[in-house]
């Protein structure tokens, strides 16, 4: 299990599976800062 | 009101493996790496490979996509062995006689061919029903090599190539004007033609095309100067080439959901009896061409994203037997509805289904996002219709219609492999329509729900997704017109 708490993280979701705002909030919620997170559509 | 149908469909692809080079990620990567453009024209197809590759033969109606369940992939290893460039849903289209009717439909004559070139192609023109003695007119002569040279070198025009022939060139719309270079001419000219060549073999002669009144189109291009980029209405150019001389149009735009968001606009206009037929159009997308070639070279594989796909669709009125998209039962995804898999499922297949008292099973068949997985699992983009069943069928568990153990048995039910090109809105549900145009018709399916997603985020105006479904059901009288 990776530690979050204290990290910045960078969070790219993906338009099929889970959106980059969603993992941004999770990370959040276990004490890491978003440095950018964003969506990409790979089709 | 008046219900509205599902009259027609055509789904067409032009293979242009000499455009692939002018796709976005090719550029980008043979401008960085100059070598890898012999790679990449090893690595293209022959338009009979095209024609084989099964995916495609599904795309065009030759055969239907749970054949390709049956198909040990990759599937260009195994091609058709009855392939035709001719199907009961649409045609395979030649670059050559792509390329002219391309220069056949341009006003300005900014695609300029060779007059050899040309010549290659009068033969296999004058065989089509597609091609006009009009377009034969229009493309005229061609232009020769030095003046083509000359437009390049001196004017800045696109050279086009076969192999590394020069076979063309493509000029800037304007000397200054970035939004009409000579790129963005060519995908908007491309788009154009595409959709010309679906809406042309959808209304069949020229007669026929004079029924349409309004045409819509759904594509993913700009059409527009500096001042207006995006300016729109691709459509009513594609009704004046396509014989629809009593119909106006217009564009909407909603990414790769916009086909899903035209049909169902257009059939509220036939339903409200403003239009009596209303067509749908979507031209290819060059930009796409080659997308994802770097994981076909790693694999050992031919380039498979080097066709441009096109659609169109009639709708019309209830004529007692075509199959009805049914207004009262669309699913939306609202500003407030979330942008995970779950809200968006949750949106716009529950929700629909529980306002037409339906269950998930009740739906006979369901058609989502259909990217052929053998293009996108090389690059390492997994397999988006598989992720989307996936998706449909745990909703499905959440509400006990089905055990966790029936999953896999409920997506080779309800669902379908992948069959489309990653050709952006192409891909999203519609490829299906004429398979369940038969289905529900001469067929045993009575609904079948399209449900397809827009990545609005990628515009950079908002994270939100979009998305948008409708259900087509059988019609109730056409049990009874077979009867007869």
């Amino acid at each position: 299990m990776t530690e979050l708490n204290g990290k910045c993280i960078i969070a790219i979701g993906e338009r099929d599976g889970i959106p980059g705002p969603a993992i941004a909030e999770i990370v959040r919620s276990a004490g890491a800062r978003e440095v950018v997170s964003f969506t990409q559509c790979f089709v | 009101m008046v219900q509205p149908c599902l009259k027609s469909i055509k789904l067409c692809l032009s293979h242009v493996p000499n455009l692939v080079r002018y796709g976005s990620k090719p550029e980008r990567e043979i401008a960085a790496h100059p070598e890898l453009l012999e790679e990449m024209l090893r690595a293209s197809r022959s338009f009979e490979d095209a024609c084989a590759y099964p995916p495609n033969q599904v795309f065009i109606g030759n055969s239907v996509p749970e054949d390709l369940a049956g198909i040990e992939r990759p599937w260009h290893s195994n091609p058709s062995v009855d392939a035709h460039s001719m199907g009961s849903d649409g045609e395979i289209v030649d670059e050559g006689p792509f390329l002219c009717l391309t220069a056949a439909t341009d006003p300005f004559n900014l695609l300029r061919l060779d007059p050899q070139y040309i010549e290659r192609q009068r033969e296999s023109l004058s065989t089509t029903e597609w091609f006009t003695e009009r377009d034969f007119h229009a493309l005229g002569e061609g232009t020769p090599q030095s003046e083509l040279k000359e437009l390049i070198e001196s004017r800045g025009a696109l050279p086009l190539f076969d192999k590394n022939e020069l076979i063309g060139c493509v000029e800037n719309g304007h000397s200054e004007d970035l939004s009409l270079n000579a790129q963005i001419v060519l995908e908007n000219l491309t788009a154009k033609s595409s959709a010309v060549l679906a809406l042309r073999l959808l209304n069949g002669t020229e007669e026929s095309g004079a029924d349409i009144e309004y045409v819509m189109g759904c594509g993913e291009e700009a059409i527009g100067d500096r001042y207006q980029r995006g300016g729109g209405n691709l459509a009513k150019a594609v009704a004046e080439n396509s014989w629809c001389l009593n119909a106006t149009g217009s564009d909407i735009k909603a990414f790769c959901c916009a086909p899903n968001h035209a049909i169902v606009i257009g059939a509220a206009l036939v339903a409200s009896g403003l239009f009596k037929n209303v067509a749908v159009i979507g031209g290819g997308s060059l930009a796409k061409l080659g997308m994802k070639f770097q994981g076909h070279l790693r694999n050992g594989m031919p380039i498979l994203e080097d066709v441009l796909a096109s659609v169109a669709v009639l709708i019309g009125e209830d004529d007692g037997f075509s199959p009805i998209i049914d207004l009262e039962s669309v699913g939306r995804h609202t500003v407030s509805a979330g942008s995970s898999p779950q809200a968006i499922a949750e949106a716009l297949i529950l929700e629909p289904l529980i306002r037409k008292g339906l269950g998930i099973l009740d739906v006979d068949r369901y058609a989502t996002e259909l990217h052929d997985p053998d293009v996108t699992e090389p690059q390492g983009s997994g397999n988006t219709p598989l992720n989307n069943y996936r998706v449909l069928a745990s909703l499905a568990v959440q509400r006990k219609e089905i055990t966790r153990e029936e999953m896999p048995d409920f997506v080779d039910r309800f669902g379908m492999p992948g069959f489309s090109p990653t050709q952006g809105h192409i891909a999203s549900a519609v490829p299906f329509l004429g398979h369940a145009l038969r289905s529900l018709t001469i067929g045993d399916a009575n609904h079948v729900m399209f449900y397809a997603k827009g990545s609005l985020f990628l515009g950079r105006m908002t994270e939100m997704s979009d998305g948008l479904s409708f259900i087509v059901d059988r019609n109730t009288n056409s049990l009874n017109r077979l009867k007869d």
